[in-house]
């Protein structure tokens, strides 16, 4: 399909404004103007609906395709939350008005919107304080980290070090070097964290640990206790990476079970829609001691009743974001959580836990699960099976692509061989878990007999596996390159 | 339950095959100590219940308010055809595009945004965004200590104060020098932002328009930066873009942007679009996630993400940014935007929004007491009035008349507390500003 | 494979040592691991390396690797070809592949020979 530019036809109308009398160049100096037009396209509206209707012909998405992908819930988005986002009353709301004294009348339910979500996000995870401003899950991690910076450089503590599993997301070592941490490598035993081995790299300079629980297997991490202890006696705090949320809501508050501070992925757990590759949410929570260190401003409520915007907090980490968060994704995540209710996550979690383990179940025989006991939300299995590799992972994965499916993710966790981690979520059915697991053992079977099955795969997509190494290589980014 | 489709003989079957009791047992390794002390959350409603209670919330807000707020967002028309299409499930309900067979369609739209956004600023490489326009300024700020290996920014301080908060912020763990050059009466220092560079610079950051509305020709200052082995850093207005000289006609070397006037409503703060740009000399210190074309095993052309070698899930700790996700719905709406629009639209807005802060301005400075706090120097869209009162008091009184004046430049500016920050864009009419002169003349008579 | 006139560093650089000079490289075992390069990002000339110190890094679709110089000296000529062809590594690392070369301040230590780097190439194979 050719690219939006090369239908362009100079003199078609779009949608136009009406013309000025002026023109720029009547108003301002010529040389602050450009020589030369930018050169964006001319289209006429059902130009572009062709062009975008087709592309997005070409794209598999949540409403169309199962996507089992681990690690990233992705759950049914509900149609209604679109239209809680796009009332107009939210979406014409310009970002400055809490700032400018009275103006903040103007937008008293947004306030109350964020003041009431960030009450809710605390009761679920048991923490005391919310921000909703990070805009990403990455970007929660780094709000988190950084909270730990300031609260040790607040104490005077010389602390230079964040420990990281070996299970981690790529994100999380990644966030604390930024926070100008040093990230330090914890190996897993048996697929958790051990306290042995965090024995050994745990000493005076160590500022926090990133965990997450379930891990990025989908095992529980019974050792937790142990490990919040041991690093309460360096002083050091225990970070949650939220993305696994999904699998302990209503179980397990982490704020009770010793974390210090949280971060959510509003578009897993609270069913935003991915987009693509964003927008998301990444809100993080604190215990009390953390509190002072949270990004301004804060949402506050006054005796009669009036929301207003804090930013009074002389210890604060500063400013994240540039106002308060992705407002237009947390509306969804609100309205998804009114909706289900307390027993309604649980229950998506009970769900979601049972969907898992059920399709574990179904392929343990076909693939190899490498920790084959009660998952939560999400497994690991390898496309090795006894050592034997047929096909690799990627294969089974553009062979799913053929039927349908969107592949799990693939070769991650780094520590699983050939890993296939798969996340069903609960919002499928019991026919399309079994139509799944038919399928891939119907790819595995016809793979083992001719592995051309599916290393060449996929065939009826617009386009085959592509050639990475000539993008890489010759990095065209643009149509102009 | 919602969006749970398994009946009680579904879950009956499960537990079956999976061999356990019931459901409860599945969560038999969170032991007893680590439960909940307390899961006290309301109970769940219907659809037309949180519906109910939603429009409920949204009509406290007010939003008939004629405004002249922009401080780096503004209110622009946004065509029908950009929710419908970007509305369209295939697009919005997808998942980042790691399966590019599956995923051609949000690949092509991301590298065609790309291509939009080099050809507003003339630079030449494109990422497929980053939040929003101020962790751009960070991300670019970041790309220049990599590249130099130098540990100072020089920032001008009419660089929007929001911006250099979060700069600030971000950078605080980093052993970096922040040094702000300050503004005169709204203007950059071009004098002092060139003297102040050396060989220790990192990268000058500059905005054009820059907070205060005010426009500037940097070429020159990024010339002397060059020849000081120090990345320009320019961060821009998309809209005023396409008429404004570019940073790439000025020899920036990256360029950076709020996206947000591109076709995304105000939406009380986000999601907004962070645009990153820049030269081949530094595309590879481009933080997050980048688009290219290639051809697949028949030949046919395809479009993949690609320079992951330099990201989080394979650098980890040694990555060019710990960022995952961008911002592709926004990206995938300013694409929309621009093809809508086209050439000749955004020229057309451009112009209008110019034309009508032109005439805002006349008419305003035309009350007694009343004048630009940047003398006669250019602005586009955006301007800074020096009044005879504190601007908090304006802003309260014609705010309760439905009237939102602008922002009150003293809110980050000590020493500005009468000066106010006003914006037209193409929505404004020459009527709402003659109503506004007119206000603006009883509060202060 | 490995060619026995050249000597190895654990980290699968190799080097060939010609009196005062040193020309290095990165092994076939290490082109094969890392997959199609895409970009190799070497030391100017004039830039001085310490044995085991962190000199650049290689890219593939992949994977991205620190390269490590098995020597300490000055680099005296860079592989200009690998900056349009990065492939000619993965093609022969040993020959056309090569990726600088140094004129070296001390003698060099810690390296292994042919034998020893291929026992350290099973093992991490395994």
């Amino acid at each position: 399909m050719n690219t939006v530019f090369k239908k362009s036809t100079a003199g078609r109308e779009g949608v136009w404004p009406a013309e000025p009398k002026s023109s720029p160049a009547d108003l301002l100096p010529a040389g602050l103007l450009r020589q030369t037009g930018a050169g964006l396209p001319s289209l006429s509206e059902l130009d572009v609906v062709r062009h975008f209707t087709g592309l997005s012909k070409r794209n598999y998405g949540v409403d169309g395709n199962f996507y089992p992908l681990g690690s990233c819930t992705m759950k049914y988005n509900p149609k209604f939350a679109e239209t809680v986002a796009a009332l107009p009353g939210f979406t014409r709301l310009h970002p400055v008005l809490p700032q400018l004294g009275g103006a903040g009348r103007l937008c008293q339910g947004a306030l109350e919107v964020m003041y009431e979500t960030e009450r809710l996000l605390c009761e679920l995870c048991g923490m005391e304080a919310f921000t909703l401003h990070p805009m990403a899950g990455a970007h929660g991690e780094l709000t988190g980290v950084m909270i730990i910076a300031a609260y040790h450089k607040d104490k005077g503590n010389k602390k230079t070090k964040i420990i990281v599993p070996d299970s981690a997301h790529g994100t999380n070592p990644a966030s604390a070097a930024i926070a100008g941490f040093e990230v330090v490598n914890l190996p897993s035993k048996d697929g958790i964290v051990d306290p042995e081995e965090l024995a050994k790299v745990l000493d005076d300079s160590v500022a926090g640990m990133m965990m997450t629980c379930p891990n990025t297997l989908g095992l529980f991490e019974k050792n937790l206790p142990k490990i919040v202890e041991m690093l309460r006696s360096v002083d050091a705090l225990l970070y949650y990476d939220g993305a696994n949320l999904n699998a302990i809501m209503g179980k397990m508050r982490v704020g009770d079970a010793g974390f210090d501070v949280v971060h959510l992925n509003l578009h897993k757990t609270f069913a935003t829609p991915h987009g693509g590759g964003g927008p998301g949410s990444g809100p993080v929570g604190v215990s009390q001691r953390l509190v002072p260190y949270l990004p301004i401003s804060r949402v506050e409520k006054l005796e009669d009743g009036q929301f207003f915007l804090n930013y009074d907090f002389p210890k604060s980490i500063g400013y994240v974001a540039p106002f308060y968060g992705n407002f237009g994704v947390v509306l969804k995540a609100y309205a998804y959580i009114l909706r289900l209710g307390g027993a309604g996550l649980t229950r998506a979690t009970e769900c979601a836990v049972l969907a898992a383990n059920y399709l574990r179940k179904r392929l343990d025989k076909t693939l190899e699960v490498p920790f084959d006991r009660v998952c939560m939300h999400e497994f690991v299995a390898s496309a090795c099976n006894l050592g034997e590799c047929h096909v690799r992972a990627l294969d089974i994965a553009k062979a799913l692509l053929d039927r349908g499916y969107h592949a799990p993710t693939i070769y991650f966790p780094l520590i699983v061989k050939e890993a296939l981690m798969f996340e069903p979520t609960e919002t499928e059915s019991l026919d399309t878990l079994d139509q799944f697991a038919d399928d891939l053992i119907d790819i595995i079977e016809k793979s083992k007999a001719d592995p051309a099955y599916a290393t060449g795969a996929p065939r009826t997509l617009p386009v085959t596996r592509l050639d990475e190494t000539r993008a890489a290589r010759s990095m065209e980014l643009t149509d102009d390159l | 339950m919602p969006y749970v489709p398994h009946t009680p003989e579904d879950i009956r079957r499960m537990l079956e095959v999976i061999g356990a009791p019931d459901v409860a047992s599945l969560f038999d390794e969170i032991p007893a100590a680590l439960r909940p002390k307390s899961f006290a959350l309301p109970a769940g409603k219907s659809e037309m219940d949180v519906l109910a209670h939603m429009e409920t919330l949204a009509n406290k807000n007010t939003c008939g308010q004629v405004s002249f707020l922009g401080a780096g967002f503004y209110d622009h028309h946004i065509p029908a055809a950009v929710d419908a299409l970007s509305m369209r499930s295939e697009f919005y309900t997808a998942y980042t595009p790691y399966q590019p067979e599956a995923s051609q369609g949000t690949l092509q739209a991301i590298f065609e945004y790309q291509t939009a956004v080099t050809r507003l600023t003339g630079l030449a490489y494109a990422n497929a965004s980053v939040y929003d326009g101020g962790s751009a300024l960070f991300e670019a700020a970041m790309m220049a200590v990599r590249h130099t290996n130098r540990r100072k920014l020089i920032v001008c301080e009419a660089v929007s104060p929001i911006y250099r908060v979060m700069l600030a912020s971000y950078t605080s763990n980093l052993h970096l020098t922040l040094v702000t050059i300050p503004h005169k009466n709204g203007c950059c220092d071009l004098g002092a932002l060139q003297n102040a560079l050396d060989a220790d610079t990192a990268a000058v950051i500059v905005q054009n328009p820059n907070f205060f509305g005010t426009i500037a020709d940097f070429t020159a200052l990024f010339d002397a930066a060059r020849a000081a082995g120090v990345v320009s850093v320019m961060s821009v207005y998309p809209v005023l873009q396409s008429v404004l000289k570019s940073p790439g006609e000025m020899g920036a070397d990256v360029a950076v942007a709020e996206g947000q006037s591109l076709g995304l409503p105000l939406s009380f703060g986000g999601p907004y679009l962070g645009v990153m740009t820049c030269n081949k000399a530094l595309v590879r210190q481009m933080p997050g996630r980048m688009v290219g074309r290639t051809v697949d095993g028949e030949g046919r052309t395809g479009f993949v993400l690609t320079l992951q070698a330099r990201e989080q899930h394979i650098r980890r700790q040694k990555a060019t940014s710990n960022i995952c996700s961008n911002q592709a719905l926004c990206a995938l709406r300013a694409l929309l935007y621009l093809c809508l629009v086209g050439q000749e639209g955004l020229t057309r807005t451009a112009g209008l929004c110019i034309e009508r802060a032109h005439y805002a301005a006349g008419r305003l400075t035309a009350i007694d007491g009343v004048t630009l706090l940047s003398g006669s120097a250019p602005f586009g869209n955006e301007f800074a009035l020096s009044l005879p009162v504190n601007a908090y008091q304006v802003i309260d009184k014609l705010t309760a008349r439905g009237y939102v004046p602008g922002f009150p430049l003293g809110r980050y500016y000590p020493g500005l507390e009468n000066a106010l920050l006003v914006a037209c864009t193409e929505k404004t009419t020459n009527e709402q500003i003659g109503i506004f002169a007119e206000m603006l003349r009883g509060v202060l008579a | 494979m490995n060619p026995n006139d050249l000597k190895y560093a654990k980290s699968h650089e190799w080097a060939k040592i010609e009196g005062d000079f040193a020309t290095i490289g990165i092994t076939q075992f290490a082109q094969e691991q890392l997959g199609d390069l895409t970009f190799v990002d070497l030391p100017k000339v004039g830039a001085v390396l310490s044995a085991g110190a962190e000199m650049g890094s290689v890219e593939s679709v992949k994977a991205a690797s620190e390269l490590y110089s098995p020597v300490s000296g000055t680099v005296t000529e860079v592989n200009a070809a690998l900056e349009n062809a990065p492939e000619a590594v993965n093609q022969d690392p040993f020959g056309a592949g090569w990726m600088i070369k140094v004129k070296l301040s001390a003698a060099p230590a810690d390296l292994l020979d042919a034998a020893a780097y291929a026992e350290v190439c099973a093992a991490e194979a395994h």
